[in-house]
């Protein structure tokens, strides 16, 4: 607009610039009690990116195309999400665009909610090319309002009496096709063998070749008999995810009764379903374990999508007791650095911002408890100090094919892991230096442990070295 | 095979000697872990409160100390399961932080399954230990 062309009225019918709409407020200075969000924006050209950013902040709060007079009811300051800051990201056309939201825009305790304002309409947004919501600050004050996670790590631990080390699953291979008694025998051994936990996979829901309860029966018989042969509490993942809510209900009370300690559920049942399914699950003192299935499809491009560490965030509000987070060395996405940032979102009372780690903004959780990250995909007994070392403690390692593929049999397979990971926690409260020296020590235990010998000839020379596509973009600047 | 109980968590490896013991021990006090030692004959999985050989040593920092007492421990209970607990007392935590074996009965016969067939093809689950079948402080003794 020419500098003698007449500056249109805010409140004028027509289209107006989001920016000159109060979205775009570089003089704002978010509230502790905002909901922050920071988008990775990438404007159409010609766009410039304050107005993208105020696009952004408009659309997921109040804003329409077109002025409207119904505006001027409200208190449309408090209201309207404010855009504050947009960084440009070298050698991109991408920017950070900082958004703060009031508190009082979304309904207490709805994840679902918060989603619909958040990535309702805005992604499909034409001034924009790409969209990422790459990370939120949610206030102490809202975070009161979620239940959060059904049991938490500490409940878990102490109700699974297992103290000082990670615990150990593996999923069931092949993950479609066993019947149910087949498939009971594979629990059976890899939990007599030293694993604390089986799993189904995301996608055994009620299959011709095997119904639910079928595999639920068969499963709490493989279950009860290696907690005899051991004397520890053993769990599997009964996955109760169904087409219904009142399937999943069904299901879930049937788990319940037969005696599980865990349920799953996956990802794609939706925020609702989850949350649900979460309160269920604390009612009842079912832990529910929670399978990111379908995350991918969103969480892995770097321009558009949401990130993982909001995903994480979301779920630790809605009530998990586990989720898959990666596992930094095995077969499925992770750069190290993110994937430290989802486990402290998972796990922390108190986390920092790290741009290195993706970490965006300070996150308070108050007395919120922790979600278990699982390492899950591709990863095996040889690289049980990586694991350690990346992953810590409070954490469930996964070892799938690293069970059922070993040589000399499942039951072996579970051994050779649990004796790994034992020698390995041992080692390091000797003070050894367990990046370092972590082959001899797997190997010195090998020596008497023939299982562990057998699993580390067998897959001394996997590893997965592929580049990771989401990398965090660092920007030395000021957060909130 | 023999029965094997593998709560706590070094069960899989060989047992601990009592420098290994020494250096966990270290290694708990180094994080501000006060120990206690607890032992008992009956092993089930949801036998939570194992008898305290005496109060959680929250004053204690000395290693050689704690070490002692496993061994008064042992003495007193030859027979019976001992576990070393260190335990975490910090905000969010209030839990054990380790909790190992260091005392093994020779003999365990381990735990009957007990099933009690019922409807619809469901079956009610009971673990058992065999020793419990003898009165407390006569377990083990085989």
């Amino acid at each position: 607009m020419s500098s003698t062309e007449q500056k249109k009225n805010r409140w004028a019918s027509g289209v107006t610039p989001y920016r000159e709409m109060g979205y775009w407020r570089p003089d704002y200075e978010p509230s502790e009690t905002d909901i922050i969000c920071v988008f990775r924006i990438t404007p159409q050209e010609g766009v410039e990116p304050e107005e993208a950013a105020a696009a952004v902040a408009g659309e997921s709060s109040t804003a329409t195309w077109t002025v409207v007079w119904t505006d001027r009811l409200t208190a449309y300051d408090n209201y309207q999400a404010k855009a504050y800051q947009v960084i440009p990201i070298p050698g991109t056309d991408q920017y950070f665009a900082y958004i703060a939201y009031s508190i009082d825009l979304f309904e207490e305790g709805s994840i679902t909610n918060v989603a619909a304002s958040i990535i309702g309409n805005v992604f499909g947004f034409k001034a924009l090319k790409a969209l990422r919501l790459e990370d939120m600050r949610f206030p102490l004050h809202y975070i009161k309002t979620f239940q959060g996670p059904a049991h938490g790590i500490v409940v878990e631990r102490e109700y699974l009496d297992k103290y000082g080390r990670p615990l150990l699953g593996a999923t069931t291979k092949p993950k479609l096709g066993l019947s149910a008694r087949n498939y009971g025998r594979v629990a059976y051994e890899a939990l007599r063998g030293g694993l604390d936990f089986t799993k189904d996979d995301e996608n055994i829901g009620s299959q011709p070749f095997m119904r639910w309860r079928d595999r639920f029966l068969y499963v709490m018989e493989g279950v009860n008999r290696a907690a005899a042969d051991t004397g520890e509490v053993k769990g599997h993942y009964l996955n109760i995810t169904a087409a219904t809510m009142e399937d999943m209900y069904e299901r879930a009370e049937f788990a319940k009764e037969l005696g599980s300690v865990i349920i799953m559920i996956d990802l794609v049942v939706g925020y609702t379903g989850i949350q649900s399914m979460a309160k269920w699950a604390r009612k009842n003192g079912m832990i529910l374990h929670l399978h990111r299935a379908g995350h991918g499809t969103y969480t892995r491009q770097k321009t558009h999508g949401v990130s993982f560490r909001v995903i994480s965030k979301w779920m630790r509000l809605i009530g998990v007791d586990h989720i898959h987070a990666g596992t930094v060395v095995g077969k499925l996405e992770g750069d190290p650095n993110m994937i430290h940032g989802f486990y402290k979102t998972l796990r922390d009372a108190q986390v920092a911002a790290n741009l290195e780690e993706g970490l965006f903004f300070d996150q308070d959780w108050g007395s919120m408890p922790g979600v278990m990250p699982v390492a899950s995909g591709g990863i095996h007994a040889g690289q049980m100090h990586l694991l350690l070392h990346h992953l810590g403690e409070d954490v469930i390692l996964q070892f799938g094919g690293g069970t059922i593929g070993h040589p000399m049999g499942i039951s072996a397979g579970a051994t050779a892991n649990r004796v790994a990971l034992e020698a390995m926690i041992k080692a390091r409260n000797e003070g050894k230096d367990i990046l370092h020296e972590g082959p001899e020590i797997l190997q010195k235990a090998a020596k008497w442990s023939p299982a562990l010998q057998a699993a580390l000839d067998v897959w001394k020379d996997v590893s997965f070295n592929y580049e990771s596509t989401d990398t965090p973009d660092v920007i030395p600047t000021p957060s909130v | 095979m023999a029965f094997h109980l593998t709560q706590g968590t070094f069960s899989y490896l060989p047992p601990l000697n009592d420098d290994e013991i020494k250096m966990q021990i270290e290694y708990a006090l180094g994080n501000g872990w006060p120990m206690s030692v607890e032992f008992t004959d009956d092993p089930h999985p949801r036998n939570t409160y194992w008898d305290m050989w005496g109060l959680p040593m929250f004053d204690q920092k000395d290693p050689a100390a704690i070490l002692y007492e496993v061994n008064e421990c042992r003495k007193a209970y030859p027979r019976h399961y001992i576990r070393l607990n260190a335990y975490d007392p910090s905000r969010g935590r209030q839990t054990l932080a380790l909790s190992f074996i260091v005392n093994r009965p020779a003999n365990d016969p381990g735990f009957n399954l007990i099933r009690q067939e019922t409807s619809n093809r469901q079956i009610r689950y009971t673990l058992h230990s065999y020793a419990t079948d003898k009165a407390k402080g006569e377990r083990f003794t085989d």
